[in-house]
Order: C-alpha cells, then structure tokens, then sequence
C-alpha cells in the first residue's frame, strides 16, 4: 500500500483522480484503519489530508465557521466560540466514541463514511451546514444531506475531497440540540437520533426550523414536515404530538439486534419532541 | 513492499524507522521499536489498551499508522517514569491494586495522564467518562478510578508546594 501525505489539496484531488486500484481518503481513520483492519478493503492507496493547511482548523468569520477536514472532534467541544453558536452540533460531534477516538476523528470523515447512525450528520443536516468539495473540476459547495446516498456511499466523484465544513453564524434567536438513543451512557451507535435547529419570531413563536433524523432509513433524513409544525408554535403539546407523529412516518429503518422498526420509529419522535425542546430554550424560548 | 521512511520524536528520542504503509503505529513500536508497553486488544479502537499520545493528543495507536507520525512527538507509557522514580499514577496504581493481569494498565496511565494534563482536578465522574475507552476485565474500575483520584489529588498538593 502506497501512502501519501500531500500538503495542498489539488495535490490530494490529483492524487486520487489519478489513482489506479483502490484509493482512500485518510482523516482521523477511526473508520478507514478499522475497516482495513478486518480485512473489508485493501487499499492500493491512502492520501492523508492532515498535513494540508486548509483542512486543520477552525475559523470564524463574518459569515460564520468554517471546519477544516482533518479536524479532530475533540477541538469542536474546546472551541468555546463554536461550542456556544451551536451546541448541537458540537454535543453530536462530542458523543462519538472515547477521548482516544475523539483525538482522532472528524465531522467530514462522519460526513463521508456515511453511516446512516453518525452522530454528527443529523446536527449537521439541522444546522444547514455544507460541505466545501474539492476535486479535478475545482471547488463546489454542498449542503451536507446531499453527500450520503445510501450506506457506505456518497455523490462525491472520483478525486473529489471534503476540504471543510461550513456553519453559518447563527442569528440572535436561535438554537440547536441533538439527542440519541443508546442502551448505555457511552461509547455506543446510535440506535435512533434526532437532529433539531430553530430560530425564533417575535414572542417566543418559531420562526424557521429543521428536524432530522439518523439511524431510520439508508441515510440521514431531513423532515420538513416536522419543521412545517414547528413554525408559528411555540412548541405547545398539540405541536409536538405533530413534530413526533411527522417524524414516525418519515422513518424506514431496518429491524436488527440493536433496535426493532417499531422502537426506531416511536423513540425518533420521542427524542425529536425533546431535542425541539431543548432547541427552543437554548434558542431563548420559554 | 516498498517502505516509508520516517523520522519521529517517541518519548524525548529521535527515532527512524521504515515501515509498510499500511502497518499501525501500534506495530512500529512494539515490533519495531521494541516498546511493548502499548498493547493490543482488539485492534479496533474499542479496548484503549493500546493508547498513547501524539503530539499530546490522546489516541488509539491501532488506529494510527506508522507513517502519520513523521515529525511529530509521540508519547508512550515507557515515558511515563522518570528514571527509577515512578510517575504518581503509577505509584497510586500499585497503591491502589488497580490492576490484574496488567494488559489494560498501560491504556489506562496514559489515557489518565492525559486526562490530568487537561483537568488536573477531574471529579469521578470525569475519570470515569475520561476512561470509558479503555476496557478492563479484571478490577471492575473502581481502584482504577480511585487510583487516578489519588493521583491526582497528590499531584495537585505537590504543585500547590512548589
């Protein structure tokens, strides 16, 4: 296996597009070295996009954050700028796996590996980040929820690279959570989760909100009718009977030892009703 | 299978070695190195037997490659002792009987010790969310987690000392 580390992007794009036999993209690897691990891939190729500057921080702008690729998790939950814009995303970020996995993977290698149970995406789908893509056609940005397409497979085309994670700054009003179920406290899939972000009217009233969901169907799911019964509440329970019975009907999970369809379904609404909550305070509602 | 070179800091030392692109830190230093204080478990970055830290940063060294660690500095649970003189986690673990059969032992010093470079004053709950990826089917955690309690409290007395 041939390692590379390149120190720009277009050298990382080159490198992929260029590669004959299998190719593989290397951030934190908390998935990558696991899967060669167990013998699942045999990779003829690894680029790793550590050493490139573009992908190593955090920054904050005008127009909000931007998260570089190779960003360890760990740094989101110790940037307290971010961590205070949005909480949901950094707390989702935050729950995948130990300190030891924490220093080592990233929302754009969550993004990418694209489990339908990665605890960043549903956030990160809510929050209306996107994705900077680098790749032999030049730079394009998309919003998160178009990069997974199934289990294990992305739109990305061939040398195409995640440089970073965009976030806007989130106005005064608004706020975020991320809530899932596992049947311990740590260290754990998701069996369900519920992504929420919303920003508030006049009066404590909802103005815009987004819902979604991971671990119920092939990939993450934005559902915008749980959003549409959100906006003009103020999350009363007549609201939230809505939120939860939008959020049943949008899953179409798979049945396995860790969780049945039955109890994917019920609990994705249940910890959407609480998420909205949690959403609606920390946004300044009461 | 052609090699990489790389060059390193493991414990204060410049080290060279080369390696196979695909072989795990974890392996440079035990086969390699011949540090076999870091262990392996599963190898899969669930059991945290095999932790270390690079560039201070606390991971699992089954899921690093050999060949991510050019330039940067590498900590293992060799380094942990200064000399002859134990460090105090490792005086508060024999203090403590917080181990068994010692395989975890090493994730644990250094997962702590990470721990305490952050938070020198973790509470229990902290050291137990701290350690919850490193598994130990022996002692039932509870003298691991007052074995890092001590520790840090003696730590704290001393730098309060000095």
């Amino acid at each position: 296996m041939r390692y590379e580390a390149p120190t720009s992007i277009k050298e990382a794009s080159s490198l992929m597009a260029r590669a004959k036999g299998s190719a593989f993209l290397l951030a934190g690897g908390t998935d990558l070295l696991v899967r060669m691990k167990s013998d699942m891939i045999e990779p003829d190729l690894v680029v790793d996009i550590k050493r490139i500057a573009s992908t190593q921080s955090i920054t904050k702008s005008a127009s909000g954050f931007k998260i570089g690729a190779s960003v360890p998790c760990v740094a989101l939950g110790r940037n307290k700028e971010l961590s205070k814009a949005w909480p949901g995303v950094v707390e989702a970020a935050n729950l995948i796996g130990s300190d030891q996995i924490q220093g080592r993977c990233t929302i754009a290698g969550n993004l990418c590996n694209a489990s339908p149970a990665a605890d960043s995406v549903p956030a990160l789908v809510a929050a209306r980040a996107k994705a900077v893509v680098v790749g032999p056609q030049g730079r394009r940005t998309v919003p998160v929820e178009k990069v997974a397409t199934g289990p294990g497979t992305t739109s990305l085309k061939k040398g195409e690279i995640v440089e970073s994670i965009t976030l806007s700054k989130p106005s005064g009003k608004s706020g975020d959570a991320y809530l899932r179920f596992i049947p311990r406290t740590e260290m754990d899939i998701a069996v369900c989760s519920a992504g929420v972000n919303l920003t508030l009217g006049a009066r404590g009233v909802v103005k815009t909100a987004r819902v979604a969901l991971g671990a119920v169907a092939a990939t993450v799911v934005l559902v915008p009718a749980a959003a549409r019964a959100l906006v003009g509440s103020k999350l009363d329970d007549a609201t939230l009977e809505k939120v939860a019975a939008a959020c049943e009907a949008a899953c179409a999970p798979i049945d396995d030892k860790r969780g049945t369809v039955e109890f994917r379904t019920e609990v994705a609404g249940v910890l959407a009703r609480r998420a909205a909550k949690i959403a609606y305070q920390r946004a300044g509602g009461k | 299978m052609a090699g990489v070179h790389v060059s390193t800091t493991i414990n204060g030392d410049a080290v060279e070695f080369v390696c196979p692109g695909n072989e795990t830190l974890l392996d440079v230093l035990r086969d390699r190195i011949g540090l076999t204080g870091s262990k392996e478990g599963c190898g899969t970055g669930d059991c945290g037997a095999c932790s270390v830290t690079v560039d201070g940063q606390l991971v699992c060294s089954c899921l690093v490659l050999g060949a991510e660690v050019e330039g940067r500095k590498v900590e293992t649970v060799e380094g942990l002792a200064d000399g002859d003189k134990l460090h105090p986690l490792q005086s508060k673990f024999i203090e403590h009987a917080a181990l068994q059969c010692g395989v975890c032992t090493p994730g644990f010093l250094i997962a702590a010790k990470a721990l305490l470079d952050y938070n020198p004053k973790p509470s229990e709950e902290e050291i137990r969310y701290a350690l919850a990826g490193n598994l130990c089917r022996c002692t039932g955690y509870d003298k691991i987690v007052r074995a890092v309690d001590a520790a840090a409290k003696e730590m704290s007395r001393v730098a309060k000392r000095k």
